[in-house]
């Protein structure tokens, strides 16, 4: 089982957590800043499976971990999943997020947080990995997207021109940056004329 | 709002609290569109979790929107309700979760089958008559609901025994999986489908396990797939991986295992860092089986030892620890020292530096090959300075077994005295050295390990002067750093450490007398004491070493004896406090008299020997707590500030009594000189007794929760209660009248005969019948008619019956009493009307004839009173000759705990014996409850545990609902309060008075029971006897 999902930046800062079983919010905080320290600390050269710390179970839980560019995607497992699989896994989700997002970047989470979890609901529920079929996984949020869309036309109108205002207001936004091997853009913004 | 509630959810994972929010959550849940629902569920799922309050408002939207036509609104209710929905509310949504099983979108499938299987985990019992859909699930025409299906699988095939038939489904699943039969969506990489691969590969390793016939089914797939599995990526790896270790865990071939370990090599070979981690584990998890292999990698594994990422490193020396052997386990050990000193990560350290102690610990004395390779000095210095290193590294790290383990180790050791003292001698010599050093650094622990082996065994080495060891000892007290905790060991050292250095002691206890920790204080008093006193000293008793007490025995019955003497000499029997409460109530209230008169007459009344002192004097004595609860009668009167002593009184005499009482296994919490010499030499004395003691309270609570509000009850509010009953006559009264008994009947030369009795008095009595062994039955008749005692042919019959409770298994109440009856006793189904008269209006079971032999048959009856339930049992002799003496033990298990109170009554009988055993201890029967309509609808809202779930409804009557709640009431002793409509509110409690309500409504053919109690057990445990009830029904 799947007991937290964790994603952070390189800097510590997370970008989303989700967790399976229930700790308390500081416990949770500290479970992220935890695995941070512990995943910070590696190499690249080595592998990508480490031991969970204390407060995550202990040796009983697996701490599977990718690093792209600024972020590290964290899959804390216990010992009924396969290490390899889930390490396939996070990038299967990575490749749907990307293609969610046409060039996911850091930012994409950050203004997008219900879509992350969405698309991962769709991947992981309760725990359990649910679907790997990425095409499935993309026609589920599509189909998602889409139903937003129709009745975002009628009721989320307002919303969506006080969602740009307030996007408006941030402080200057970088338009470009790529770092690694994924190009970062920023998400297209109504643009206010 | 929706906008809001992201943020709300950012701000929450950052870690700021956004629990103000959590409402407008919910609400958005229920009121928004489509969207607002969305972002609704989404937060309830990431703020709440499965206890939150909140969640209640959650049901009925969930159950709308399960029930919705709108298949998005459908998947985000299952999605919601597999990741928060808690226990007590998986009743609610169940049946509609379940039809969604045969929803025809196979995503509302999947979901479904995993809201299941999240239900399966929370509470196996309540989709347990699901199991054939998931059965559907599995041959499901999907292969991602069939994929779903598979943790349910995996997680149900861990008790393999009831799905090897399902091994051939899987087999062929596989097979088509491997053959490329599912949609190309499912490929990845162009490996088809590998997460169900691993699933499936689990799933048949489980129920291979150890199963040959099983085994041989899946040969044929697992070659096929360890084929195709061609190196190219991550994924066909992880797949390999699986496959291997379900080679080695099922039942082996031979051509198999040499594939898999060939794929090990390619593995552990890997340049890839992934891979050879994972090689690895794999030869962790074969060395078990196959130690060669291990071999081959030699080389590889040296290297990994070195290898730069920490990760491979903890994996290979777990590898190492699996493969020691008493050859290697010098070099093993070293290496892992070799990596603990160099690891900072406080978990690994205390999972590592565990193995080390047990490896070390594991091959001490493990010599007949060790002898040529390791002199015996050697070894011993080996041995000593690798639990050196493990206890300087781990420090107070190290679970507190380790040091226990090391120095019982070192007090037991091995059969030849001379090697232990050897190793005893080689500890003092390291330990004096590491002391002489700097000392300032080392842990606590080892501190106590040092000073406790000092204690106990400097005196073996006799080249070093005892000023010496007392000094550095001292040394280390005077230390800032070390704890206090530490400092009662060193003391305790110091205490044992032989005499003739008096001064130094004394100059010691001197400058402790004034320390500010009390246990110190009072330490360097005895300690000064016994090095004054000679004789004191040559008292001392012989080292009690380790004394690991795993019992309390928490009837004291130790004491028996000497409550019995007590009691001999005129003490009063023990009162427990509030009866005494009772009578102290009494007496203040009639006294009005000056106090000088009272004392006096009092005195007089209780017939007490001059030398009891008026009250004060025999609390602070202290030694009887009879005599102490005696005088407090008597001078009750005196002072409300008398009270406050007698408990003191009351509580310290038990202790003291333990610590004179010469047998004692238990830890004696008195602090005397006498035992104290005893304590301290036990190995972490404190901590442990107060966990047991713990651990035994809360038994104790959990057991004794009926019999203290009973009991109190009934000897406080109820003036009813037969006044006899309550009468207490301590245990050991009895037993030694008995055994009086037996001894005349021995005289007399009759037989004794001895019928054991197990009853199963768990909670769930009603439906456990007592059992007996009737191969017990040592008893003839023969010889009771050879003794010719046959004066007693007519038919009368000679009834002694004693009436025994037990409460709370500490004190047994005899209440013997003769009646005479003239039923023959052959006819059983007369026996309920030879009760007692104040027995024989309480409603009672059917009497069950337990076991009968030629001479002797044995049955009983429950009766159920209002505070108790009774356990009548009737023996009654078969044949014309007299019985003189019937032993009777019965031994009452508690299914949990396996508590055995054994009671072994020896009690002079004629023809019959009844023995009524109250059942106090066991309170989780129940009786009815009557109230009111409107009564329980208030206790209804305030009860907060309840409990859901349909039963079978009886309908082969006009009046279903009346049939099936007249049904539980006679089998269940319910209380019917009233039916109204297709509804029906049953109401009983427990025998402590925590009431149980049952709410029943007709659904369709189905009785839809929702339970309430204060108590979180006892709505399930109503509820299984209620299933089982209308199942026999």
């Amino acid at each position: 089982m799947i007991k937290a999902i964790l994603i952070f930046n390189n800097h510590g800062k997370p970008r989303l957590s989700k967790f399976y079983e229930h700790y308390t919010e500081d416990t949770e905080q500290q479970i992220i800043r935890e695995t941070f320290h512990l995943v910070s600390k590696r190499d690249e050269n080595v592998c990508n499976f480490l031991e969970g710390g204390l407060l995550i179970g202990g040796s009983e839980n697996k701490l599977i971990y990718r690093h792209y560019a600024t972020l590290y995607f964290v899959f804390c497992v216990d010992s009924s999943e396969s290490e390899l699989g889930i390490l396939d896994l996070i990038q299967v989700f990575v490749e749907t997020l990307d293609k969610c997002f046409e060039n996911v970047c850091e930012l994409d989470l950050i203004f997008h947080m219900d879509k992350v979890h969405n698309i991962l609901a769709e991947m992981v529920m309760g725990g359990m990995v649910l679907e790997t079929n990425m095409s499935e996984i993309i026609t589920q949020a599509e189909a998602h997207n889409k139903m937003e869309k129709s009745e975002a036309g009628i009721a989320g109108a307002p919303a969506r021109a006080v969602s740009a205002v307030k996007n408006m207001n941030l402080p200057e936004m970088p338009k470009n940056i790529n770092i690694g091997d994924i190009s970062i853009k920023v998400p297209n913004l109504p643009s206010f004329k | 709002m929706r906008e809001i509630m992201v943020r709300a959810m950012y701000c929450e994972m950052l870690g700021y609290d956004a629990s103000f929010t959590y409402i407008h959550a919910i609400k958005l849940a229920q009121q928004g569109g489509v969207l607002e629902k969305r972002v609704g569920y989404l937060a309830v799922s990431l703020f709440l979790n499965e206890g939150h309050e909140l969640l209640l408002l959650l049901v009925n939207t969930v159950l709308k929107d399960l029930q919705s036509t709108n298949l998005i609104e459908v998947c985000m209710a299952l999605t919601v309700v597999a990741q928060v929905f808690p226990k007590d509310m998986i009743p609610a949504v169940l049946p509609l979760v379940e039809d969604k099983l045969s929803h025809p979108k196979e995503i509302i499938r999947r979901k479904a089958v995993l809201a299941l299987y999240k239900f399966y985990l929370i509470a196996p019992n309540q989709v347990q008559h699901i199991h054939a859909k998931f059965c559907k699930a599995l041959s499901d025409k999907d292969p991602g609901v069939m994929a779903s299906s598979l943790h349910i699988y995996l997680q149900l095939i861990r008790s393999p025994d009831s799905y090897k038939d399902l091994t051939g489904s899987f087999v062929t699943i596989l097979k088509q999986v491997l053959g490329g039969k599912l949609p190309v969506d499912f490929n990845y990489h162009s490996v088809p489908a590998p997460w169900l691969q691993i699933q499936l590969l689990r799933i048949l390793s489980l129920l291979g396990k150890e199963d040959q016939s099983t085994s041989e089914l899946m040969y044929e797939v697992l070659d096929e797939s360890l084929r195709r599995a061609e190196m190219n990526h991550n994924i066909t790896y992880a797949i390999l991986y699986e496959c291997v270790k379900a080679v080695y865990t099922i039942h082996p071939k031979a051509e198999l295992l040499e594939k898999a370990a060939r794929c090990i090599g390619n593995f552990v070979l890997s340049p890839k860092i992934n891979l050879k981690y994972l090689g690895l584990k794999a030869l962790t998890y074969v060395v078990q089986h196959d130690a060669k292999l291990a071999l081959q990698h030699q080389m590889t594994i040296i290297e990994c030892l070195d290898h730069s990422d920490f990760t491979i490193k903890r994996e290979t020396l777990e590898l190492l620890f699996r493969i020691t052997n008493a050859q290697n386990v010098t070099v093993i050990v070293e290496k892992m020292l070799d990596f603990l000193r160099s690891c900072n990560d406080e978990h690994t350290i205390i999972h590592l530096i565990g193995k080390v102690a047990e490896l070390a610990e594991k091959y001490p004395f493990n010599k007949p090959e060790f002898m040529n390779t390791l002199l015996p000095m050697k070894y011993n210095s080996w041995f000593i300075q690798t639990m050196n290193d493990v206890f300087s590294i781990g420090g107070d790290l190290l679970q507190q077994d380790d040091p226990n383990n090391f120095l019982r180790l070192l007090a037991e050791g091995s059969e030849s005295k001379e090697e232990d003292d050897q190793l005893r001698l080689y500890a003092v010599e390291s330990y004096l050295t590491v002391l002489k050093g700097h000392t300032s650094h080392l842990p606590q622990c080892f501190l106590q390990v040092m000073s406790w082996v000092l204690g106990e065994y400097a005196h073996l080495q006799e080249s070093v002067d005892r000023r010496e060891v007392i000094r550095l000892l001292t040394q280390l007290l005077d230390q800032r750093s070390v704890s206090s905790e530490t400092r009662v060991w060193i003391l305790s050292a110091l205490t044992k450490i032989p005499e003739g250095q008096t001064d130094l002691i004394l100059d010691l206890a001197e400058s402790l007398s004034s320390s500010q920790d009390t246990v110190l204080r009072q330490q360097a008093q005895e300690l000064r004491h016994l090095s004054q006193d000679s004789q004191l000293r040559e008292f001392k008793p012989v080292a009690v070493v380790c004394v690991f007490s795993s019992q309390v025995d928490s009837s004291l019955s130790f004491l028996d004896g000497f409550v019995s003497e007590a009691l001999a000499a005129g003490a009063a029997p023990y009162k427990p406090p509030h009866q005494r409460q009772e009578e102290l109530c009494e007496d203040r209230a009639l006294n009005l008299e000056p106090y000088s008169f009272s004392l006096p007459v009092s005195l007089s009344s209780c017939s007490i020997t001059d030398r009891q002192s008026p009250t004060l004097l025999s609390v602070s004595s202290g030694l009887s707590g009879n005599s102490a609860e005696l005088s407090q009668k008597a001078g009750s009167s005196t002072l409300i500030l008398e009270g406050v002593k007698r408990v003191w009184g009351k509580d310290g005499y038990l202790p003291q009594k333990e610590a004179t009482a010469p047998p004692v296994d238990e830890p004696s919490a008195a602090v005397q000189p006498a035992s104290q010499q005893e304590a301290a030499e036990r190995i972490e004395p404190r901590p442990e007794p107060s966990t047991q003691n713990q651990d035994k309270q809360q038994l104790a609570s959990s057991l004794f929760v009926g019999l203290g509000v009973g009991s109190s009850v009934s000897l406080l509010g109820k003036s009813e209660a037969p006044p006899p009953r309550f009468r207490k006559k301590p245990r050991p009264h009895e037993s030694s009248s008995s055994s009086g008994t037996s001894k005349r009947s021995s005289d007399s030369s009759s037989r004794s005969s001895r019928n054991t009795t197990d009853s199963f008095l768990y909670g769930s009595f009603p439906e456990e019948e007592p059992a007996t062994s009737i191969s017990t039955f040592d008893h003839t008749p023969k010889s009771t008619t050879a003794n010719g005692l046959s004066q007693n042919k007519d038919t009368k019959e000679d009834r002694h019956a004693n009436t025994s409770q037990i409460l709370g298994g500490d004190m047994v109440i005899v209440r013997p009493s003769t009646i005479q009856d003239k039923h023959p006793p052959s006819v059983s189904s007369d026996l309920t009307a030879l009760l007692p008269a104040d027995l024989k209006d309480l409603p009672h079971s059917d009497v069950i004839s337990l076991t009968s032999d030629p001479s002797l048959s044995l049955s009983s009856c429950r009766l159920f009173r209002d505070e108790a339930l009774l356990l009548v049992i009737f023996i009654s002799n078969c044949t014309e000759t007299v019985i003189k003496d019937v032993a009777v033990q019965l031994t009452l298990k508690h299914k949990h705990q396996q508590m055995t109170l054994k009671n072994f009554f020896l009690l002079q009988v004629f023809e019959f014996m009844r023995l009524i055993l109250m059942n106090s201890i066991l309170s989780v029967t129940h009786r009815p409850l009557v109230v009111t309509t409107e009564e329980y609808g208030k206790l209804w809202l305030s009860l907060s545990h309840d409990v859901k779930q349909n039963l079978k409804l009886l309908t082969d009557a006009g009046d279903p609902l009346r049939t099936t709640l007249n049904a539980l009431k006679d089998a269940l002793q319910l209380h019917v309060v009233d039916i109204i409509g297709s509804e029906g509110i049953v109401a009983c409690r427990l025998l402590s008075g925590a009431p149980c309500l049952l709410h029943c409504r007709v659904n369709g053919a189905a009785l839809a029971m929702w339970l309430r109690s204060p108590h979180p057990a006892l709505p399930d445990f109503i509820l299984y006897h209620c299933q089982r009830a209308l199942a026999h029904h």
